[in-house]
Order: structure tokens, then C-alpha cells, then sequence
């Protein structure tokens, strides 16, 4: 009789919704609060302290440990360059995103091979694929470099990586053709779930393609568009392998950015504090981000 | 009015012509998307098959045998390089932060999708913003964190963190794949008699195995890309991943092995590509039912 009682107190137990989601929830927050909340809260107290990796007691120094990374000259640079790479690469993945979409919602012959090639650069880990740009950049041997001079454009290498201002065209461009695959596929998301009877009434009432490209497609599109460049701008900002295998922030520092820094001077450099506000420069950019995507999750659109 | 056959003619080329005018681009754009994406991996695919005394040679053709092509070079990556220990360490550590993804994520999605909790909806974003964390901010205390744990120079540094990454994208992605599972079929198998948990486990769950072979997919896929935290916790070898092993260790100072390293890339990039080729469907239907109010 007892045991009756028992299993339907349990059963009853389980049946309530509040407290099996609690159950249900509990292991994965405590696990994220602990490894995320935590260092994070940590990540914040560093770059208020001199702690460095030879002296590791929290000793406060007030904003001593920012105004130290401010006076670097190479932070200014790496905090420039982020930005720019963050905006020019992105505005590339927007225009490249969705015409690529567009592009995948189509049925033509061999599309399986292209997805498989468009992928590529998506999948493979970001440290390898730029390994094959190290290659195909390289200052002697790039094919690039041949085919310009078997044209006959060039006489001299172009010493892609070797010269400021084509190191950091060669950055974006990697950045962008990686990011590309994943925001066509978010757009591509977004174009699916379009209704078809809009596109119906747009071919019955005989717009073309560029009309209906801006003034229907991309309407409709712009909350999608919107998340796919808000994963973009997080990679590109918080994406440290694409410098580190290409270019370790060379030439002199010219394609240095805030994660590369953080790291050089973080960890290589046993600053552990200085190497935490660095990062810790990325939080505004953050936060703006979180900000647009609470936006966009009450508009109700994307979310 | 009426209409002449020659205008239904005219009218009829029109549209014949605006299709064709269609279909060349199409191509001409698949051509071209395809052509760039692929064009390092190409270099990297013909490089890895060649002789250095073909390779190192400023004038010969990059996309050519100028020399027969062999496999000594592979065959050296597998021999006197540690690329089988990174390949190894980099599948027991995915495999381990899969299962830990799947464990702690499957609840909370489905809390999430079906619960109907009254701060659920928060919650979803909550975990959705965690994603937005990157690890650039984190990895110098969590390394702190690592080393006072006594996990570093071990795989266990990057099983027990990387789940931070995975758990809150696989949490989006099973919420969806449970919001694309009518809630009838679940009330039906508890009217018959099963508790919750037993009609998840008996019902739900079967039903659920293409969301969680998506799932497993996409967490392993993470764990082998990730860069920061591995160079960060691991400076020895053996608990180095390919992501982080290929790039420090195959390059020693200013030596490249050049035709290696690009072999070492191609055996894991078009695995990958061809798995992702197969999974891409359900992915996309996996993100837009998670963005479905349910």
C-alpha cells in the first residue's frame, strides 16, 4: 500500500512540470555558471589587477593595468584593426551571403558538388583551412603569383603576407571566405521560409528580378540577414586563429588584433591582467550585439 | 481587345528568353561560388601529392605535374609526425564533449520546447546570449582556472570546457527539433498510461534521433575547430588536437612541410564537407524550428 502511495507521489513528482524543469535545467546552468559565469566574472577582476603568471595574487591596482595597455601603441593598432576587419569583411559576407542563398534555393545540375565545394571553408577547422591560404600566399611559391606572372602583370612576388596593406586584404578576404558558407546558410534559412504565395503574387503581378530582389526579398529578409551578420561579426572579432597562421600580426604589428594581443601578451607573455583587458575590449562590441539580438527577439521575427 | 497570335508569340519568346538569361546565371554563379571556395583546398590537394623537387621550383606550372606525383609525403605525416596522436586526442575529446552536450542539453531543450514555463522564453535567450560569450574573452582566467584544477597539458582541459561552446548551440538546435514533434503524440502515450519521463523515453526520444545525429554532428564539428583554449591549456604534443598541432608543429620556426601540412588539412577538411554535405537539411530546418514560437 505504502509503495503505491510512493510511486504516485514520484510519478506525481515527475508530472509536475516546474519542478522537472528544474531538474531538467539545473545540470547544464550549474555547469554554465561555473565555466562561464565565473571566468567571465574573473576575466573583469583581472584587468583591474597586476596579476602576471610569475606573481599570481590578486593585488588591485585600479585602472593602472588599462591605462598601461591604452599607452601601448600596438593595442591601438590591434583595436583598429579589429574593428575594420570586423566591418569590411562583414559587409562582404552580406552581399556574398545572399546572393550564395539565393543561389542554393535554386535547382540546377550539380548542385550537391557545389554545396559540397561552398562548404569547404565552413567545416574545415579555421586553423587548417588558413593553412592552405599560408600556402597559397606564400611570398615564392604562390600560384597566384604565377599565374600574375606568366601573365605578365607582375615581374617581382607580390609578397602577399610580407606588406602591410596586402596582409590586411589578405586577412579579410580569408575571414570573409570562411564566414560566407554559414551566413548563406542562415540566409538560406530565411528564403525557405518565405511563403511561396509571396513570390506567386510577385510573378503574377510580373516584377523582375531586381525589383523583387529589393523591394520584396530583402524587406523580408532583413531580420535573417540581421543574425547571420551578428554570428559574422562575433568570428571575425573573437577569431584569433585567422592572424595567428597567417601573418602572427606582421608585418610589424600592422595586422595585430585585440584576440592575437590578448594572447601574445596574456599567455606568451605572462601579463595575465594586461592580457584581460584587452580582451576585455571586446565586451562593448558585446554588448551591443546582445542588445540588437534581445531587439530582434521581441520584434518576434527571427526568434 | 483580342490578342493576336503573333503577340502570344513575342510574349512567349519573352519569357523563353528571361528564362535562359536565368538559367546562365545560375550556372555562371554556382561556377564561380564553387571556384573560390574550393581554390586553396585545390593548391593544397595537388601540393600534398608532390615531389619537392617539382614543388620548389619558382617557374614550373603550380597546376601540374611537372614530376610523378607520390605519396611520400603523407606517408611521413603519418610516420614521423605526432599527426595520429592529434587525430586521436581530437576524436576522444569530441566524442567525450559530445556526450556531455547531449546529457546536459536534451533536458533543457525540451524543458524549454514543451514545458510551457512561464520564464522559459527568457531562458531561451539566456542560453542563446551564453553562445555570444566568445572564448577570446574567457580563455586567459579560464586557463587560471584549468591550471588550479590540475587539468592542463591533458584532454581533460578541453573535455570538460568546450562543452561552455556546445551546450548552448545544441540546446537551440534540440529545442527546435522538439517543437517539430506534434505534442499529441506525447498526451496520447501519457493518456495510455506512461509518466512524462516514460513517454519521453519510449516515444519521444525515437522520434528525436535525426535532431540528436544533427546534434552530435555539430558538437564534434565545434570541439575539432576549436583554436584559443587548446593553444592555451596545452603546450605539449601529446594533448595537442589537429587544430592546434598542425599549425605549431608541422611548422618548426621557418621550416614548412609544406606538402604535408597540406595533406594534413585535405584528410580532415573533405571528411568533414562530405559529412556536412549530407547533414545540411537538417540543420536549416533544425535552426528555423527553434526560431518557430511554439
Amino acid at each position: 500500500m505504502n509503495a503505491v502511495t510512493d510511486t504516485r507521489r514520484r510519478r506525481y513528482l515527475a508530472d509536475n512540470p516546474r519542478f522537472l524543469a528544474g531538474i531538467f535545467m539545473s545540470p547544464a546552468v550549474i555547469y554554465i555558471i561555473a565555466l562561464v559565469g565565473f571566468p567571465f566574472v574573473l576575466a573583469i577582476i583581472y584587468a583591474f589587477t597586476n596579476i602576471t603568471t610569475g606573481n599570481p595574487d590578486l593585488e588591485f591596482v585600479g585602472l593602472d593595468t588599462f591605462r598601461a595597455v591604452l599607452a601601448d601603441p600596438v593595442f591601438r593598432e590591434a583595436l583598429w584593426n579589429t574593428f575594420w576587419f570586423a566591418i569590411i569583411a562583414n559587409l562582404l559576407v552580406v552581399v556574398l551571403a545572399t546572393g550564395l542563398a539565393e543561389l542554393l534555393t535554386k535547382d540546377f545540375k550539380g548542385k550537391w558538388l557545389v554545396r559540397f565545394l561552398i562548404l569547404l571553408p565552413w567545416v574545415a577547422p579555421v586553423s587548417l583551412a588558413t593553412i592552405t591560404w599560408l600556402w597559397t600566399l606564400d611570398s615564392i611559391f604562390s600560384p597566384i603569383d604565377w599565374v600574375l606572372r606568366e601573365v605578365g602583370l607582375i615581374t617581382e612576388n607580390m609578397y602577399w603576407l610580407g606588406r602591410p596593406g596586402l596582409a590586411m586584404a589578405s586577412v579579410i578576404a580569408v575571414h570573409t571566405w570562411r564566414i560566407v558558407p554559414l551566413a548563406a546558410v542562415i540566409v538560406m534559412a530565411g528564403l525557405i521560409a518565405i511563403p511561396s504565395e509571396i513570390n506567386d503574387a510577385v510573378a503574377v503581378d510580373g516584377a523582375g528580378t531586381w525589383r523583387k530582389m529589393f523591394q520584396v526579398t530583402i524587406p523580408l529578409l532583413a531580420p535573417i540577414i540581421a543574425v547571420a551578420v551578428l554570428f559574422g561579426v562575433i568570428l571575425t572579432i573573437s577569431d584569433m586563429s585567422v592572424v595567428f597562421v597567417l601573418t602572427r600580426g606582421g608585418p610589424t604589428n600592422s595586422t595585430q588584433v585585440l584576440s592575437t594581443w590578448a594572447f601574445f601578451k596574456g599567455i606568451e607573455g605572462g601579463a595575465l591582467g594586461q592580457g584581460a583587458a584587452v580582451a576585455l575590449f571586446l565586451l562593448p562590441v558585446l554588448v551591443a550585439i546582445t542588445a540588437v539580438v534581445l531587439r530582434l527577439a521581441r520584434r518576434r521575427e527571427v526568434m | 481587345m483580342t490578342w493576336e497570335d503573333s503577340d502570344i508569340q513575342a510574349l512567349r519568346h519573352r519569357a523563353e528568353r528571361r528564362r535562359r538569361i536565368g538559367r546562365v546565371s545560375t550556372y555562371t554563379a554556382a561556377i564561380v561560388f564553387g571556384l573560390v571556395a574550393v581554390f586553396p583546398f585545390s593548391w593544397a590537394l595537388i601540393s600534398m601529392f608532390k615531389q619537392s623537387s617539382d614543388l620548389y621550383v619558382k617557374a614550373n606550372n603550380p597546376y601540374w605535374f611537372n614530376e610523378p606525383p607520390t605519396l611520400e609525403h603523407i606517408r611521413l605525416l603519418f610516420i614521423e609526425t605526432n599527426y595520429l596522436t592529434f587525430l586521436r586526442n581530437t576524436v576522444l575529446v569530441g566524442l567525450a564533449v559530445t556526450a556531455i552536450t547531449l546529457v546536459l542539453a536534451l533536458p533543457v531543450a525540451y524543458a524549454l520546447a514543451r514545458l510551457r514555463l512561464r520564464w522559459g522564453e527568457r531562458m531561451g535567450i539566456a542560453i542563446f546570449l551564453v553562445y555570444l560569450i566568445p572564448p577570446t574573452l574567457l580563455f586567459i582566467p579560464m586557463t587560471r582556472v584549468i591550471n588550479y584544477l590540475g587539468l592542463q597539458e591533458s584532454l581533460w582541459s578541453m573535455i570538460v570546457v568546450y562543452p561552455t561552446i556546445t551546450i548552448p548551440i545544441a540546446s537551440w538546435l534540440l529545442m527546435g527539433f522538439f517543437k517539430g514533434i506534434p505534442m499529441d503524440i506525447e498526451e496520447q502515450a501519457m493518456v495510455d498510461g506512461h509518466s512524462r519521463i516514460g513517454a519521453i523515453r519510449r516515444v519521444v526520444l525515437p522520434l528525436m534521433f535525426p535532431g540528436i545525429v544533427a546534434v552530435i554532428v555539430f558538437a564534434f564539428t565545434l570541439s575539432a575547430h576549436e583554436f584559443i583554449y587548446a593553444l592555451a591549456f596545452n603546450k605539449s604534443s601529446a594533448a595537442k588536437t589537429i587544430a592546434t598541432g598542425v599549425p605549431t608543429e608541422l611548422i618548426r620556426g621557418d621550416v614548412f612541410f609544406w606538402q604535408s601540412l597540406q595533406a594534413a588539412v585535405i584528410m580532415i577538411a573533405v571528411p568533414l564537407a562530405l559529412i556536412f554535405n549530407a547533414f545540411l537539411d537538417k540543420f536549416v530546418t533544425g535552426f528555423t524550428m527553434g526560431a518557430v514560437k511554439g
